[in-house]
């Protein structure tokens, strides 16, 4: 930082800006604060916005300051974080201007959650961010690599941690995609007090890469005192990750899937992305085993036409039949698609249903032999049956007394 | 504009008793306030006095105009068939402001941002005030209390209502029409600038004392149809070009590719499956603006999927519902305003594709309308408070933005549903007390948000049919608590004590009064 300079901006502006603003801080010797805002919604929320900024300002001792707020409706941890973000531009300070927790933020998750639907939301865009939840995702991810421009890397940290503590995603498990090696380990301070739920770990190579986050994640959660558990998702996005994928896949007892990333995997092998997906039908199928060798979920890579849901409705029986879990999403609308596919059909759960009932009247029976008509059913079969099950019932598609149901 | 004479209407809201010296009714109630006397009548004409050979064309408007006697103080009504792409009404005051004429009372059936070209008539003048929905500019030239009278809102079919009830008396109506013949039938379909229907300029054409057709193509005795009867025009005038057709499409009037808006209207849809409220031979409407089109369009897909028709729709026609009458998805369409071209095509071509009037669909001091008969009338609102009211007039900060439209009179529909997002750019739609009421909450039945479906408590029956699905019913307490935890308690808007606007009910008397904003 240079020793003259005293403005500085953070955020967002522009006719297609929502929910966002932009900050442009000027730090001055003499004239106590003085906040400017120029908002649509100033008759509403100009004095509540200028009072957050004094707030701001007093809160990093900061006595002498222009600050004006070219506001498009942003809500108070957007406006926050863009401020913490032009203040730390001129002013170093380890406070953090932090928005409260909202209720909303505390989520049961496990490892064995079923993660049909992620749904990717770039980190320094908050207009995605206030309605992802409505759309019931299994998860929202926050995205602070790809979709940031490397301009703005710095300032999505902000954001992305004030989303953690004040957006409610309605029972979505929180998720963030950090940043790539060391970039990615600095991402880490921002989220982890902050009840992030998993960390997926883009362009994973190697099983290191997975420890060195855990070893840095414990590290700051016994130095901010934060007990909730935070799994990983590392994405496979090419050759070398493919042919470690079983190695990264059991580095941590926190990993709960492996991601396929396409589009630079195909990149990395120096072909194009078809929709058939031949060129990649090796490492989808590696990945898928390698998942189920270490008992973790397989995530398929997303499908990027989002204007055609009947194409993508297509690309995940695929996936499905590959043995699939979970696909992610970038666009609202393919959230219930994605779901629906995955999710047991009418004719398997009553398959299903069937040969659980036949398994368990065998047992009743002190029989060895499980039959469903004049068909032996083998074990592996009634397992899966079973799965299917636990499955519909998770997903509301029967009532969990479906069995007392159908015997009465 | 003496705001002395004050009295609270039947909703708790203080209108005035006088508006630009006209005695004022205030509101009373649904159904509670009785007109008395006969309906208004202009002077009998004589044929001795027209052309006997049916030639009533003029070379241009000015002239006509002055033949029709235009001077101080006069009424002057114009439509919004072409919508933005109306042409007419900036001519016409042009027209006014060379003759010298002065304190003119404009009364278009609705305005829109081509018609800031008239703020400086109300500058210099020529245009005393405006009464009719005010769109854009003029809603804002308005509400910061420029505006010499004060304006008067009514909806569509409270037009109707006011001139057949002698309310507003129409010095000179000019109709623009795609299509006439010089005896002065015409119609909106047969030009070369079409607009569909003309159902807005009937009652001028019924009740004005003189009446202007305005066209750039004129045909040969007979004008067929003749949507606008000869019989009751004075003059013709033939222009080079009479509207902007392709301005028709605005905005509101392509279906919503927002994810959020798609979810209201699917809820929607859903809440109208599971109610039974869409079952054979139902009917609906649903307005302009991009989530009711996309209602339209998931209603489609839930009656081809049970193999059902519905009997009637009511439109603002516009392409979804076009295609929906070609499948078969519906019987008829009744056809109030033409939203897209593909609406006029339809209209020109297609025998169940019927156009109607303010009169038939909406006037409250008729026999009944089309409306009342709908089963389902899908709306927007810019806001709603705890008691169901709703607002749409205004916006939020207070500023007049849009018209009431058909609005008001589609209330009266068996069932009323608004889907409508919680908060729009940390604006919140669900509020306490909204700004302006334009409709009262006893006749809003379900209002959607992307966070929950209220039911009014009134609507004990759809309550009883939504209680077993799986959709989110909240009451509109929570939603409106849901809205101020997300976007923060807004301060209410500032306003002076002086009214620039009423907001007219759909039986004459007064709903509420707007007041100038205080930008201070």
């Amino acid at each position: 930082m240079e020793e003259n300079t005293k403005i500085s901006v953070a955020g967002n502006k522009g006719d297609k800006t929502r929910s966002d603003c932009q900050i442009t801080l000027e730090l001055k010797s003499t004239g106590g604060l003085q906040v400017e805002v120029v908002s649509k919604v100033k008759s509403m929320y100009g004095k509540s916005i200028e009072r957050l900024c004094i707030k701001g300002l007093q809160f990093f001792d900061i006595e002498h300051a222009h600050v004006l707020v070219e506001d498009f409706g942003a809500l108070d941890f957007v406006i926050m974080a863009r401020l913490e973000y032009a203040i730390k531009q001129l002013k170093s300070s380890n406070k953090e201007f932090l928005p409260e927790k909202s209720g909303s933020i505390l989520i049961n998750t496990t490892k064995s959650l079923y993660r049909f639907t992620r749904l990717y939301l770039p980190g320094n865009s908050p207009s995605y961010m206030l309605n992802a939840g409505i759309h019931k995702p299994d998860g929202v991810i926050l995205d602070l690599e790809d979709s940031v421009a490397p301009t703005k890397k710095a300032e999505a940290r902000y954001l992305v941690r004030n989303a953690l503590r004040a957006v409610d995603f309605y029972g979505a498990e929180r998720m963030v995609r950090i940043n790539q090696g060391a970039m990615g380990v600095e991402d880490l301070a921002y989220i982890i007090p902050h009840h992030v739920n998993l960390i997926l770990v883009p362009k994973c190579e190697s099983a290191d890469t997975i420890r060195q986050l855990d070893v840095a994640i414990n590290k700051l959660k016994r130095e901010t005192e934060t007990d909730n558990i935070t799994y990983f998702m590392p994405i496979i996005e090419s050759a070398l990750g493919v042919e470690n994928a079983f190695s990264i896949a059991t580095s941590s007892e926190n990993i709960v899937a492996l991601a396929l990333g396409l589009e630079d995997f195909t990149a990395d092998l120096g072909v194009k992305r078809t929709q058939e997906g031949t060129e990649s039908l090796y490492a989808r199928t590696r990945l898928v085993n390698a998942c189920k060798a270490a008992g973790i979920q397989a995530i398929d890579s997303v499908f990027s036409n989002v204007a055609n849901l009947d194409a993508l409705a297509a690309n995940v029986r695929t996936s499905k039949g590959l043995g699939f879990e979970g696909m992610g999403c970038i666009h609202p609308r393919q959230i219930p698609v994605i779901k629906k596919e995955f999710a047991p059909d009418a004719e398997e759960i009553e398959k299903a249903k069937q040969i659980v009932i036949a398994y368990r009247e065998a047992i009743k029976k002190g029989l060895g032999v499980v039959s469903l008509g004049s068909k032996m059913i083998d074990a592996p079969v009634v397992k899966r049956a079973e799965k299917t099950i636990q499955l519909a019932e998770k997903l509301n598609l029967i009532p969990s007394d479906w069995e007392i149901k159908i015997n009465s | 504009m003496s705001t002395e004479n004050l009295v609270k209407n039947a909703l708790g809201r203080w209108v005035p008793t006088e508006v630009n010296s006209v005695a004022q009714i205030p509101y009373l109630g649904v159904g509670k306030y009785k007109p008395e006397g006969r309906i208004h009548g202009r002077f009998i004409p004589s044929n001795s006095d027209y052309p006997s050979d049916g030639n009533k064309e003029v070379a241009t408007i000015k002239e006509a105009l002055v033949k029709a006697g235009i001077k101080d103080g006069m009424t002057i009504s114009t439509h919004h068939h072409f919508r933005n792409g109306d042409l007419l009404a900036n001519i016409v005051f042009d027209c006014a402001a060379e003759l010298g004429v002065k304190n003119l009372r404009w009364f278009p059936s609705a305005s829109f941002p081509v018609h800031k070209h008239l703020i400086q008539y109300l500058e210099d003048g020529t245009i005393h005030h405006i009464e009719g929905s005010m769109n854009g500019p003029l809603g804002r030239y308005t509400s910061e209390g420029k505006m010499k009278g004060i304006a008067v809102l009514r909806s569509h079919g409270g037009r109707y209502q006011a001139v057949q009830d002698g309310e507003v008396k129409i010095d000179i109506a000019l109709i623009a029409a795609a299509c006439a013949d010089t005896f002065g039938n015409a119609n909106g379909l047969n030009g070369s600038a079409n607009s569909g229907s003309l159902g807005f300029a009937l009652a001028d054409s019924q009740f004005a004392e003189k009446v202007i057709v305005v066209t750039d193509t004129v045909v040969a005795f007979p004008c067929i149809p003749w949507q606008i009867q000869g019989n009751n025009v004075d003059f013709v005038v033939k222009v080079d070009k009479i509207g902007i057709p392709e301005e028709i499409v605005s905005g509101t009037t392509r279906i919503t590719n927002s994810p959020d808006r798609l979810l209201i209207a699917e809820m929607t849809a859903k809440f109208c499956d599971v109610t039974g409220i869409i079952r054979e031979g139902f009917s609906f409407q649903a307005g302009a603006g991009g989530t009711a089109l996309a209602v339209s369009d998931y209603f489609a897909k839930i009656m081809r999927a049970k193999k059902i028709k519905a009997r009637f729709a009511r439109g603002g026609s516009n392409k979804y519902l076009v295609e929906m009458l070609q499948e078969g998805l519906v019987d008829y369409i009744l056809d109030g305003q033409t939203f897209d071209l593909d609406g006029v095509t339809s209209l020109r071509v297609n025998k169940n594709h019927v156009s109607t009037s303010p009169f038939t669909s909406y006037n409250y001091h008729g026999k009944g309308n089309f409306a009342d008969l709908v089963d389902v009338v899908i709306l927007g609102a810019t806001e709603i408070d705890v008691n169901f009211n709703a607002n749409v007039a205004s916006h939020s900060d207070g500023v007049l933005l849009h018209g009431i439209g058909g609005w008001q009179n589609c209330l009266f529909s068996k069932t009323v549903i608004l889907p409508v997002p919680l908060f729009r750019d940390r604006i919140p739609v669900l509020v306490d007390e909204v700004t302006t009421i334009c409709g009262p909450g006893e006749l809003i039945d379900v209002v959607v948000t992307e966070r929950g479906i209220a039911i009014n408590p009134l609507r004990t029956d759809l309550i009883e049919k939504a209680r077993n699905s799986d959709l989110p019913i909240r009451t509109i307490q929570e939603l409106k608590d849901e809205a101020e935890r997300i976007c923060g308690r807004p301060d209410k808007p500032k306003f002076k004590d002086n009214i620039v606007a009423v907001i007219k009910w759909v039986d004459g008397t007064i709903i509420d009064a707007v007041r100038q904003i205080d930008n201070d």
